[in-house]
């Protein structure tokens, strides 16, 4: 039996957690929420080595917090803000794996020997924790750009997922009516298997939702672990981020306007989603630096549109350069922040505070759409996916049905561009061959530094 | 504990997951996701406890590991989350000092 200090001790860790997603929830609190959450965790893990548990092979567990903590840190401090989506899906993945060895081990250790409830958790433990470490690493691959970012689709994908995810509920079941070490081995393998089919099909839109909801798998992993182990906070702590995660899920999905239940059943329904475009090579128009200044430069009112390719060239800073010399003309400057641009909601607003940009600037796209008809120039840098108006209309995209920034209404648009390379979903964009469209290529730093230069000497 | 206080537990801890997290603004979908990645984890706890209490040299390996990740997820979490955060620190006081 647990001692009472030890269990209050627990409960005010699971209150700790509680107010740490409370104050996550408020950009004013946010900070202090992470600070709460984190004492939470140390108050926990220290009562923990005091609660007077077996501790038999101390150094070695002593030694893997350390390491653990060191690698967590460094990779946390080093990473980054670009890199920074991949790098919570690997944490994410490691949570998953943890959980499920811990149920593994607890198998290990008692067998079927603490009745069939404990094996009911230990074979929820290991094939979410599974699903959710493989997958978890998938999603790293992609959004790292290790391997490709569309869908990928297997030949009879679709039967061997089906048939994968069979044979997996069948080893869980027989591992609860007839337990075994390699029933529960088996589970663990084939749990890891289905995690890599169940993230392949899903395409570069959809990928900061699935991390999404493999977090709210690792989340429902350790509350079953909780059971495994009838550990009080881990039933809570895991069930507060599995619930918190489903809702955050369904809201990113809603924000993108991406139907939920596409992206998780991509993985059966084996169909490969349309990318509009012919591939045909046509005439766009482009232009030089000094063009661009020139258009903006005379221009009453522009709107900056930033992506992912400006933070990957690390331009943020030149692009607020070029946005107060235009301030300083007169002209009427605005960024338009898409719910999604970057690699997930909140990651623009994160890399352009980072570059100390004025808050005010940064408009919402709700707030900003109807201002583009009023426009003069947009300047797209580094954005694709967000500003194309194939998820307005052509109902085999990928993207269709997301909100996006309306710059087509606008008078003219610019893109910064590195290449013709269609954007992170994998598909073309029309707006690039409109006739008021003009395209300025090279790497966005590049091109922002060039065109900052020629609007000095106007 | 019981099989059916433990479920009570977890029933309402579903609701308050819900609850806290419900109208958060799209800028902290990224910052919230990664809090709740790193409270999840607190298995570390888990991965010392069967550690602690294992016997044979393969459960130690495999707790070993477990311990490890969980810390990995842990610390490496909570240090990312403030990290975003960070970012928002001079747009927070531009927000508290603005006319608001």
């Amino acid at each position: 039996m647990t001692p009472t200090w030890v269990q209050l001790g627990y409960l005010a860790a699971a209150v700790l957690f509680i107010l740490s997603l409370k104050g996550l929830s408020s950009p004013k609190s946010a900070r202090m929420g992470t600070l709460l959450g984190a004492l939470g965790a140390l108050l926990a893990t220290v009562i923990l080595f005091f609660s007077g548990i077996e501790l038999d092979n101390l150094i070695v567990i002593l030694v893997a917090v350390i390491a653990g903590t060191a690698i967590g840190l460094v990779a946390a401090r080093k990473v980054k803000m670009t890199a920074m989506p991949q790098l919570v899906a690997l944490f994410n993945g490691a949570g998953g794996g943890a959980a499920a060895l811990v149920a593994l081990v607890e198998f290990l250790e008692y067998g079927s020997s603490k009745g069939t409830l404990f094996l009911i958790a230990t074979v929820l433990t290991v094939l979410i924790g599974g699903v959710s470490a493989s997958g978890s690493v998938v999603t790293y691959l992609k959004l790292q750009e290790i391997m490709t970012t569309r869908p990928v689709v297997i030949p009879a994908g679709r039967f061997i997922t089906i048939g994968i995810a069979v044979l997996t509920v069948a080893t869980a079941v027989w591992v609860i009516v007839s337990p075994s070490t390699l029933g529960v081995t088996g589970l663990l393998v084939l749990s890891l298997i289905f995690g890599i089919l169940f993230v392949l099909p899903v395409g570069g839109a959809d990928v900061p939702i699935v991390i999404s909801l493999l977090n709210a798998f690792t989340g429902l992993s350790v509350a079953a672990s909780g059971y495994v182990l009838s550990n009080v906070l881990l039933i809570i702590a895991g069930t507060l981020v599995g619930a918190s995660g489903t809702l955050l899920t369904r809201e990113m999905a809603k924000a993108m306007g991406r139907p939920l239940t596409s992206t998780l059943f991509g993985a059966f329904s084996g169909t490969t989603q349309g990318g509009g475009g012919t591939g045909v090579e046509r005439p766009v128009r482009s232009a030089g630096p000094n063009d661009i200044a020139i258009m903006l430069g005379y221009a009453n009112k522009v709107i900056l549109v930033p992506g992912y390719g400006l933070a990957v060239a690390q331009a943020q800073s030149t692009l607020r350069e070029l946005a107060d010399l235009l301030t300083a003309r007169g002209i009427d400057v605005d960024y338009a922040i898409h719910p999604v641009a970057g690699r997930m909601p909140g990651h623009m607003n994160v890399l352009l505070a980072e570059a100390s940009v004025p808050y005010e600037q940064l408009k919402e796209m709700e707030e900003i759409n109807p201002d583009f008809s009023a426009t003069d120039v947009v300047l797209v840098v580094g954005a694709n996916d967000v500003v194309n108006p194939a998820a307005r209309s052509d109902k085999s995209a990928p993207i269709y049905g997301m909100p996006i920034l309306d710059v087509d209404n606008a008078q003219q648009v610019v893109f910064l561009k590195r290449s013709m390379r269609p954007g992170f979903a994998g598909i073309e964009n029309e707006l690039l061959y409109d006739p008021k469209t003009t395209l300025l290529f090279g790497d966005a730093k590049d091109s922002l530094t060039k065109v900052v230069t020629s609007l000095k000497a106007l | 504990m019981d099989g059916v206080a433990l479920l009570t537990i977890f029933v309402l801890s579903i609701f308050v997951g819900f609850e806290v997290v419900s109208k958060v603004s799209t800028i902290l979908h990224t910052p919230l996701m990664s809090g709740a990645n790193a409270i999840h984890g607190i298995v570390l706890i888990g991965g010392i406890t069967v550690t602690g209490a294992a016997d044979s040299v393969p459960e130690v390996i495999i707790g070993v590991i477990a311990i490890l990740l969980g810390a990995i997820n842990l610390v490496g979490g909570f240090a990312v989350t403030d990290r975003m955060l960070e970012m928002f620190k001079s747009k927070a006081k531009v927000k508290d000092e603005g006319a608001l």
